[in-house]
């Protein structure tokens, strides 16, 4: 029988507000336990909530960033259920009436050809604290610390087909977000978490088969292996002429395997209703276009950018852009270097090599944008040649230095004084008679090749810094 | 020292400004008065006597430098379900008798700001659900009018404190008449402002959507001062609203002949006590007298603000109450098994019957499957009763009623019979589905206990209703009156 996968994505965006969403503590990761909860957070008798208007106008954002509907009036609404991390006992979250209406994005499937994914939905609400079942001695630790962090949860249609499409879409919510600085997209810390619904279904039906949830997905990696295992999972069942159960199931990256958490009959009955703590948030216009007018450029917008205006060929574009930090940093090279075309090259080749073999981030790398710049600018300006950048890169990677300082230090600079150069052509003509005889008497067509000979000697006479074309021009002028 | 505790807000605050007495002396003279008399009444959870002299030191300091306000030195008592830092705040509940809040509640720190001196702590109906102040974990306060009877709910103790001059005035909460009954009951006279008028940030909640606190004292005068200081618009409370603080105290003497009056038709039913209803006649002639003319209004769908009100009210305390959960503060039963357990035996031995029966209509109102019926359908004729109120004031100025059907009832008397205690703020909860302003004044005595006359303003018309109050009170003592024994 052939199947037909079907999935939909939950994504928790955690939005980079300074306080949280419904009070002034700090969403600062990494606190002590609980010395980043306020009373609002603690939910403490009496407390009360005021919405932060920065995560409002975050999601403002990226509405208009996947072409959504912005409701000029939401409705927060209160999610119930005991939990020792959940400090209310209910979760302020946004349920009938969200703040993003429909929306969409496009995504690049591996043929080549693009495909349009809907957004149903993306509401702001309240992230929930964490319980700590370690070092407590059978107890459970509570850190409020994130109970009160904004977050901006986006959900899509059901109209992703295969693992690799829900891993192609949820990079490119990743890239919205952190292009739009709404969400630093760090998987590690939790900023940015996913939950996959799936089910399978006989192709060409019209219904959708019976759906589990899987949760605690942590990165790309793990969503797309989650996915093909219970899709193996759930055709097995069904093959084997089972039922699937609706439920949601937690996957285990261990065991790289798919386990029921808690079926439908044990969810919680969430007993939704308004807050009324918390007025319907009505925007208008001009607050929309307020916020909107600062909006970053977007991926797609600014991979067309470079191609015009750096002449950089589609595959660089598309490398360079693919993070807002690696494009950032691009530009911050071509400002300096001027040459966008070597720049590109430079950061491409030698810095992510660099990074990759030190298994870095462009965030940690240890040259900055600036001075790789500078030090791409003296290769266009033929103060060093390619050869030469190796080595000071190198030397800019271990000591921090800027390249010019190296070049200095290191008397680097390539000789571009043609009577300098014209005296050791000489003297390495001087010193090989024989070989400057058998050039003259060789057949044109090798000759080229026995040019290396002397280039190679000048080079190395001049330790690697005269001018290579100047050499190249002077010995086949010399040699006849 | 005699006679203190008969004088008004304002007679208080000119001796204080003359030197007359110290706020000091007349912080003792009402501790005191605690002290001797509520054993009986049981008005009082917790007693300041320390931290009140403090304050009333403050008071006085002020006071000589000359940066006195004209709050500055009163004494008064604090509903137990406002938080006090530093001080215990119980709700009236076994769930809060250890919890000691860190933060002042924003009607605390306002009246402080003011240089008014925390007496202590009113007792209260569990959460303020209730009537007749029998559901506190501090047992019921008693009526000083009748010992065997109730005070009226959920603002009983102060209330009573204050009809008994424990104190010169008190705050309360009125969600659907928590103030207004109780005032009526014990013969005060008692306000709720316009939802959004006074901040609820630090107040505990009971029904979000409803709550609201306003002042209780003897008269409307020494409301209107209370008042100014309560109100204002707090950055901490959403629901609160941005406007400016109108001087109350300073349109109580505005003219009121010719003001029209609507008497609300569906208050004056059968089932009103008749001897109550001839006591509001009273009351009406009075007003009639002064030159306000009463014509007949109705509110044709009050009938149905009773059932809405069940529906609403414990829908959100059933949410508001999950935080009280044995986890972070507030009781925590003895060595749970497991989360589970915590959970059930910490709320089970934490709340009382009445708090746990409207938890339980509560979730049942907004469980899957029930809350279009229920929620939703009560939120609708919630804005239909608010429709009712729009169109009366398309008519009249004001609006009025008796406060409760009855005089104070006796203690236990509808302790077993839910539905007939929830009767009891008939005539209040429409008020409060509606947001408007309204007030409770003494009218008449009926049997020797207290009667209130209720007056309801439109939105932000608080004005107008101690306007009318104080004009009132200036051509009649049923205010002046009060229990013997005290």
């Amino acid at each position: 029988m052939q199947w037909e996968t079907v999935i939909g994505l939950e994504i928790h965006a955690q939005l980079t507000t300074h306080s949280k969403i419904f009070s002034g503590a700090s969403t600062r990761f990494g606190a002590e336990p609980n010395t980043q909860a306020c009373l609002v957070d603690l939910g403490f008798p009496g407390v009360l909530p005021v919405l932060n208007e920065a995560a409002v106008r975050k999601a403002v954002l990226f509405g208009t960033a996947i072409e959504a509907e912005i409701a000029r009036r939401s409705v927060f609404a209160r999610k119930n259920y005991f939990y020792p991390d959940l400090p209310k006992g209910y979760q302020i979250s946004q349920y009938e009436l969200p703040i993003v209406g429909r929306g969409h994005v496009e995504i690049l499937l591996e043929d080549g050809t693009t495909k349009r994914i809907g957004v149903t939905r993306a509401h702001l609400e309240e992230d929930a604290g964490k319980s700590l079942h370690e070092d407590f001695h059978g107890y459970t630790g509570i850190d409020l610390n994130r109970a009160g962090t904004p977050l901006l949860e986006i959900v899509s249609e059901p109209d992703l087909r295969s693992a690799k499409e829900a891993v192609a879409y949820a990079k490119k919510i990743h890239q919205i977000v952190t292009y739009l600085g709404i969400c630093d997209g760090n998987m590690q810390e939790g900023s940015f978490r996913m939950d996959a619904n799936v089910s399978v279904r006989i192709r060409g039906e019209e219904e959708f088969g019976t759906r589990t949830e899987l949760k605690n997905l942590n990165s790309f990696r793990f969503l797309e292996k989650a996915i093909n295992f219970e899709v193996e999972r759930q055709i097995d069942v069904l093959e084997s002429g089972g039922e699937v159960v609706q439920e949601t199931r937690l996957y285990d990256p261990q065991k790289d395997e798919t386990r029921s958490m808690r079926t439908k009959e044990e969810a919680n009955d969430y007993r939704y209703f308004p807050d009324p703590d918390l007025l319907p948030l009505v925007i208008d216009d001009e607050f929309i276009a307020e916020t909107v007018r600062d909006m970053p450029e977007l991926p797609e917008a600014r991979r067309k950018r470079f191609e015009e205006q750096y002449g950089l060929p589609a595959y660089d574009a598309d490398v360079l852009t693919a993070t807002r930090a690696a494009a950032d940093y691009y530009e911050a090279v071509v400002a300096v270097a001027k040459d966008a075309k070597l720049a590109a090259n430079w950061m491409m080749v030698e810095l992510y090599g660099a990074l990759n073999k030190a298994g870095l981030e462009l965030a940690d790398s240890p040259i900055s944008a600036e001075a790789l710049g500078g030090l791409v600018l003296r290769i266009a300006d033929d103060t060093i040649s390619g050869k030469i950048a190796k080595t000071v890169f190198e030397e800019m990677w271990e000591s921090g230095k800027h390249a010019d300082a190296i070049i200095d230090e290191k008397g680097l600079k390539q000789i571009t004084d043609s009577g300098a150069i014209e005296a050791i052509v000489d003297e390495v003509l001087a010193e090989n008679a024989q070989q400057v005889e058998n050039y003259r008497n060789a057949d044109p067509k090798k000759r080229p090749k026995m040019l290396g000979f002397f280039v190679g000697q000048v080079m190395k006479k001049s330790q690697g810094k005269a001018n290579p074309k100047q050499v190249n021009e002077l010995l086949r002028n010399k040699l006849g | 020292m005699d006679g203190w505790h008969l004088k008004s807000i304002a007679e208080l605050s000119a001796g204080l400004a003359r030197g007359d007495f110290s706020s000091v002396e007349l912080t003792r003279h009402f501790l005191d008065r605690i002290r001797r008399h509520d054993g009986r009444l049981n008005a009082v959870i917790t007693v300041c006597d320390k931290e009140a002299l403090l304050q009333a030191g403050a008071a006085d300091e002020r006071i000589q430098k000359g940066e006195a306000g004209p709050l500055t030195g009163i004494p008064l008592l604090h509903k137990d379900i406002f938080c006090t830092q530093g001080v215990k705040t119980s709700c009236g509940s076994f769930m809060l008798d250890n919890f000691v809040s860190p933060y002042d509640a924003t009607v605390v720190s306002r009246l402080a700001d003011a240089g008014m001196v925390m007496l202590g702590k009113a007792n209260m109906d569990e959460f303020a659900m209730g009537s007749s102040n029998e559901t506190s974990h501090y047992g019921p306060v008693k009526n000083p009018w009748d010992l065997n009877r109730v005070p009226g709910g959920s603002s009983g103790g102060s209330a009573a404190a204050v009809a008994a001059r424990l104190a010169p005035a008190a705050t309360g909460t009125d969600t659907g008449g928590s103030i207004r009954q109780p005032a009526a009951f014990c013969g005060i006279t008692g306000l709720k402002p316009t939802y959004g008028r006074v901040s609820r940030w630090g107040m505990i909640a009971f029904a979000s959507s409803l709550d609201q606190a306003g002042p209780m004292a003897r008269s409307a005068e020494d409301c209107a001062w209370l008042l100014g200081a309560m109100a204002g618009f707090d950055v901490k409370d959403s629901t609160s609203v941005d406007r400016p603080v109108e001087d109350y105290v300073g349109q109580l003497e505005g003219a009121i002949r010719g003001l029209k009056i609507g008497v609300v038709k569906e208050f004056f039913d059968s089932g009103l006590d008749s001897a109550v209803g001839d006591a509001m006649s009273q009351a009406m002639t009075e007003l009639e007298k002064l030159g306000v003319e009463l014509v007949e209004v109705s509110l044709p769908h009050s009938k149905y603000s009773v059932p809405a009100y069940y529906v609403v009210a414990p829908a959100e305390c059933s949410s508001n109450l999950a935080r009280f959960d044995g986890v972070r503060f507030g009781h925590r039963c003895q060595d749970p098994r497991d989360l589970e357990d915590l959970y059930k035996r910490s709320r089970a031995e934490g709340f009382g019957a009445e708090v746990k029966r409207r938890i339980m209509i509560g979730t049942y109102a907004l469980s899957a499957g029930y809350y279009d019926a229920y929620y939703l359908k009560a939120q609708q004729v919630r804005q239909v009763i608010a429709d009712d109120f729009r169109r009366a004031f398309e008519q009249v100025d004001l609006l009025l009623g008796p406060a409760s059907p009855e005089v104070a009832f006796e203690l236990g008397a509808k302790a077993t019979d839910p539905v007939s205690m929830y009767l009891s703020d008939i005539y209040t909860i429409a008020v409060n589905l509606a947001g408007l302003p309204a007030l409770s004044m003494p009218a008449p005595e009926v049997n020797g206990l207290p009667t209130g006359l209720q007056l309801i303003g439109n939105y932000f018309e608080e004005g107008r209703l101690l306007n009318v109050a104080h004009q009132l009170q200036r051509v009649t003592d049923w205010h002046m009156r009060m229990p013997e024994g005290f």
